[in-house]
C-alpha cells in the first residue's frame, strides 16, 4: 500500500513538473488528451476567445450630441460652427461622418471655385455676403496659434454675367434686388464692358454685371388625419473595408451628405408613404454630374480675367499665371449626363462648351484641353435652391443640402445658420425660413434665376 | 478638437476683424514682421518652448489664443473709422487724422508733407485745411487694413498711395483700389508680406496709374512672370519691380550673355 501511495506520488509529480521533460509512452496521450479536452469545453461554451479590453480607437465614439452625415464643406462648416456658437467651451460633442477620407467624388474637392453675389433670391444674396466676409477673415475665423496664416488663394477678380436682349430685364431687376441687401454689383454696357474687356465679342450681349425651425408626439393635419413624429435614435456607422460598425446614440443628426441627400434621407424613412403626402415628400435631391475642363490659350485674357459666365451658360476663370483656364457649361435638361460614374465626356465640349467660349472671346478659337474632370452637383430638382432646417416629421434630423451648384460659396453662412438653429432654435443672422423642408410639401418654389 | 481652439463667445458675432501675423507672442511689433520671417536662435527655441507647453496644456493655449485675439482686436481698433470726424470736418480731415494717428504722413495739396513724428505736430494744425484735398498719403510701415482703407478711399483726389511694407495690406485690400481709379497716379505697394499676383490682378481697373512699385513681395509666387502680365495688363503704366530674368533658368549658352537686355513680352 505503502508502495502505491508513493507510485503515485511519483506519477502525479511527474505530471506536475512538466510533461516535455519526459519522454516516454505515457505522457503524450496525457497532452494529447488535455488538448482534446480543452477544445471539447470551447466548443461547447458560447463566444469566441474571451478579449475584453480590446481597442476601439478607431471606432467612432458610443454617444454623440450631433451627428453631422457628410464631411464635405457644409458638413465641416456646420460642425464649426456648432463648436464655435456652443456657449460653455465644450458643451457639444460633434461627429462628422464620411463614406471617403480621400473626398475622391465630394463636389467640395471637384468645384471649379466662383464664389458671386450675383442672385436673384435676397436668401442667396446674404449667404455669399457673410461667406465671402467669412474668406476674407478666415484668419481670424480658422487660426490656430503657432501655425502659418492661412491662405485660400483667393482671386477677387470679380465675376461677370452677360445677359442677352431677353435677360436684360431680369438682370437688372436682380441687381436692384442684389444692391438692396449690400451687394457692390454695377451694370455695364456693351461698350463700357468692351472699354474694360478689350478681348471679349460683345456681339449679342446686352448688359452685363459686374460685381464682387417642434415638439410634440402627435400631429394633426388639416383635414384631420394623425400623423406620428419620429426620432433617429441611433446612427450606424459602419467602418471602411470592414464589417464592424458602431452604434453612435446621438440627440440630432444633420443631413450635410451632398449629391447623395437624397439617399441618407430614405435612410431615415423619408418620403415612405402615399405620395402626396408629408410622410411621402421625398428630399428631392439628386446628384448631376457636371464637366470642368481646363485648357491652356496662349493668347487669351490676361490677368485682369474676371470669373466671366456667358449668355449661353458656359463659364469659364482664369488659374494661375501660364494663360490656363477652368470652364465648363451646365447641359440642359435632355442632355443631363448619367450621374453612374465620374467619367468624362470629351465631346461634350467641342460641342456644346467651346463654340460658346469663342464666340465670346474670340481668342479661345485655338486653345489646348490640358485636362478635365467630372463633379456632382448636389441638385434640388424642386427649385435648386438649398435645404435647410429640420424635417417635420423626423424631428431631429436637419438638412445643410441641396444647394444645386453653389453650395461652396454659401458654406461658411449655411452652417452658421443651421448652428443657430441648434443652438437656439431659430435663425439669428440671416433668416434662411423660406428654405425649409415644408416648402416641398406646400409646393412653394423658391426660384433662383441665376443658375449656373 | 482643433476647431474649438477659439471659440471665445466674449468676441460679438458682428466684429469681423483681419487678423495680425503675430505668432509669437510679443517678440516682434508689427513694425518689425519682416524680421520675424527668418527667426534667430534664441527667438526659435523660445518659440518652440511655447509650442511644447501649448500642445500639453489646455491652460496656455487658451491664454495663447486669448492673446492673440486682443491683437487682433487691437488692430481693429485702431482701423476704426471715424465716422464722427468726418461728418463735422470733411473727409480730408478725416483721412489725414487717420493717417496721422496711424503713424504715416500726408501732403495737402500745395502743402509740404506732414508727419505725425516730426517736432510740433498737433493735430489741431490740420482743421485750418478742411477743404483742401490731399494729393498723397504714405502710409508705409502703418497697421492699416480693409477696414481702415475706407478713410483713404474717400479721398477722391488723392494721386499718390505708398502702402511699403505694411503687414495687414493684402489681396482683398487691392480689390477696393477700384474707387480711386479716376485720380490715382502712383501707387507702391513694395514689401507687403500678404499681397500676392491675384490682388495685383485686381489693379487693371486703376487706367490712370503711372507708377506701380511691386517690388520684393514675397507671396507672389513667379515676381518676374507677374511683371510681365502686370505690365502687359497695365499699358500705360511704369512698373517698378523684381528683374523680370529671375525666375528663368538660363541655359549654358546663354549664361556668358548679359541678361539685363529684355525680350518682347
Amino acid at each position: 500500500m505503502f508502495r502505491g501511495v508513493l507510485w503515485l506520488l511519483a506519477g502525479r509529480g511527474c505530471v506536475g513538473r512538466g510533461l516535455s521533460t519526459r519522454s516516454g509512452g505515457s505522457t503524450p496521450d496525457w497532452t494529447e488528451k488535455v488538448s482534446e479536452i480543452k477544445k471539447k469545453i470551447q466548443s461547447a461554451l458560447p463566444g469566441g476567445p474571451w478579449d475584453p479590453l480590446y481597442d476601439t480607437s478607431h471606432l467612432p465614439p458610443e454617444h454623440s450630441d450631433v451627428v453631422i452625415v457628410g464631411g464635405g464643406v457644409l458638413g465641416l462648416s456646420v460642425a464649426y460652427w456648432l463648436k464655435r456658437l456652443e456657449k460653455p467651451r465644450g458643451a457639444i460633442k460633434v461627429l462628422v461622418v464620411d463614406r471617403d477620407h480621400t473626398y475622391s467624388q465630394a463636389s467640395t474637392g471637384l468645384s471649379v471655385g466662383g464664389i458671386r453675389q450675383q442672385f436673384s433670391l435676397p436668401e442667396n444674396i446674404q449667404l455669399s455676403l457673410f461667406s465671402v466676409d467669412f474668406l476674407r477673415n478666415i484668419n481670424e475665423y480658422l487660426a490656430v496659434v503657432d501655425d502659418p496664416p492661412l491662405d485660400v488663394q483667393f482671386n477677387p477678380s470679380g465675376y461677370l454675367l452677360l445677359a442677352s436682349e431677353k435677360g436684360a430685364a431680369i438682370m437688372e431687376s436682380n441687381v436692384k434686388v442684389q444692391r438692396q441687401e449690400g451687394a457692390k454689383v454695377c451694370l455695364m454696357s456693351p461698350e463700357q464692358l468692351q472699354n474694360k474687356f478689350p478681348w471679349i465679342n460683345t456681339d449679342g450681349v446686352a448688359l452685363a454685371s459686374y460685381g464682387f425651425s417642434m415638439s410634440s408626439s402627435r400631429m394633426q393635419t388639416s383635414s384631420g388625419k394623425e400623423m406620428t413624429l419620429k426620432r433617429i435614435h441611433e446612427v450606424h456607422v459602419k467602418m471602411d473595408h470592414s464589417l464592424e460598425y458602431q452604434p453612435v446614440e446621438c440627440a440630432l443628426v444633420i443631413n450635410a451628405a451632398g449629391a447623395w441627400s437624397g439617399q441618407v434621407a430614405e435612410l431615415a424613412g423619408i418620403g415612405k408613404g402615399p405620395p402626396g403626402t408629408l410622410e411621402g415628400t421625398k428630399l428631392p435631391v439628386e446628384p448631376r454630374k457636371r464637366y470642368v475642363y481646363f485648357w491652356h490659350c496662349p493668347e487669351g485674357p490676361g490677368l485682369e480675367t474676371p470669373f466671366m459666365a456667358d449668355t449661353s451658360g458656359a463659364y469659364f476663370r482664369r488659374e494661375g499665371l501660364g494663360h490656363n483656364y477652368l470652364g465648363g457649361c451646365s447641359p440642359t435638361e435632355e442632355e443631363e449626363p448619367d450621374p453612374g460614374n465620374l467619367e468624362v465626356d470629351h465631346d461634350f465640349f467641342q460641342d456644346k462648351v467651346w463654340p460658346h467660349l469663342a464666340h465670346r472671346v474670340p481668342a479661345f478659337q485655338s486653345l489646348k484641353v490640358r485636362s478635365a474632370w467630372a463633379g456632382y452637383y448636389d441638385y434640388n430638382t424642386f427649385d435648386q435652391n438649398g435645404v435647410v432646417g429640420p424635417h417635420p416629421l423626423v424631428v431631429n434630423m436637419y438638412f445643410a443640402t441641396g444647394f444645386s451648384g453653389h453650395g461652396l460659396q454659401q458654406a461658411p453662412a449655411v452652417g452658421r445658420a443651421v448652428a443657430e438653429l441648434v443652438l437656439e432654435g431659430q435663425f439669428q443672422t440671416i433668416n434662411l425660413s423660406s428654405l425649409l423642408f415644408s416648402r416641398f410639401y406646400l409646393g412653394e418654389k423658391v426660384e433662383e434665376r441665376n443658375i449656373i | 478638437r482643433r476647431l474649438s481652439r477659439l471659440s471665445l463667445s466674449s468676441l460679438p458675432p458682428q466684429s469681423l476683424h483681419l487678423v495680425a501675423p503675430i505668432w509669437n507672442l510679443g517678440t516682434s511689433g508689427i513694425r518689425g514682421l519682416s524680421s520675424a520671417v527668418t527667426p534667430e536662435g534664441n527667438q526659435r527655441k523660445g518659440r518652440m518652448l511655447l509650442q511644447f507647453l501649448t500642445d500639453r496644456f489646455y491652460d496656455v493655449e487658451a491664454l495663447r489664443g486669448y492673446l492673440f485675439q486682443k491683437q487682433v482686436s487691437k488692430v481693429h481698433k485702431e482701423n476704426r473709422s471715424s465716422t464722427g470726424i468726418k461728418k463735422r470736418y470733411g473727409p480730408y480731415i478725416a483721412g489725414a487724422y487717420f493717417v496721422l494717428k496711424q503713424g504715416g504722413a500726408v501732403k495737402f495739396q500745395g502743402k509740404e508733407w506732414i508727419r505725425s513724428t516730426e517736432h510740433g505736430y498737433s493735430p489741431l494744425q490740420l482743421l485750418s485745411f478742411q477743404a483742401v484735398p490731399i494729393e498723397a498719403v504714405d502710409a508705409s510701415d502703418c497697421a492699416i487694413n480693409y477696414e481702415g482703407l475706407d478713410n483713404l478711399l474717400a479721398l477722391k483726389e488723392l494721386q499718390s498711395l505708398l502702402l511699403q511694407r505694411c503687414p495687414h495690406v493684402d489681396d482683398w485690400c487691392l480689390s477696393r483700389l477700384h474707387q480711386l481709379a479716376s485720380s490715382l497716379q502712383e501707387l507702391s505697394l513694395a514689401g507687403c508680406p500678404r499681397i500676392s499676383e491675384r490682388g495685383l490682378a485686381c489693379l487693371h481697373h486703376l487706367q490712370n496709374l503711372r507708377r506701380l512699385d511691386i517690388s520684393d513681395l514675397p507671396a507672389v509666387s513667379n515676381p518676374g512672370l507677374t511683371q510681365i502680365l502686370v505690365e502687359e495688363m497695365l499699358p500705360r503704366c511704369e512698373v517698378l519691380g523684381a528683374e523680370w530674368a529671375r525666375g528663368l533658368k538660363l541655359g549654358p549658352e546663354q549664361q556668358s550673355r548679359d541678361t539685363a537686355s529684355p525680350i518682347p513680352a
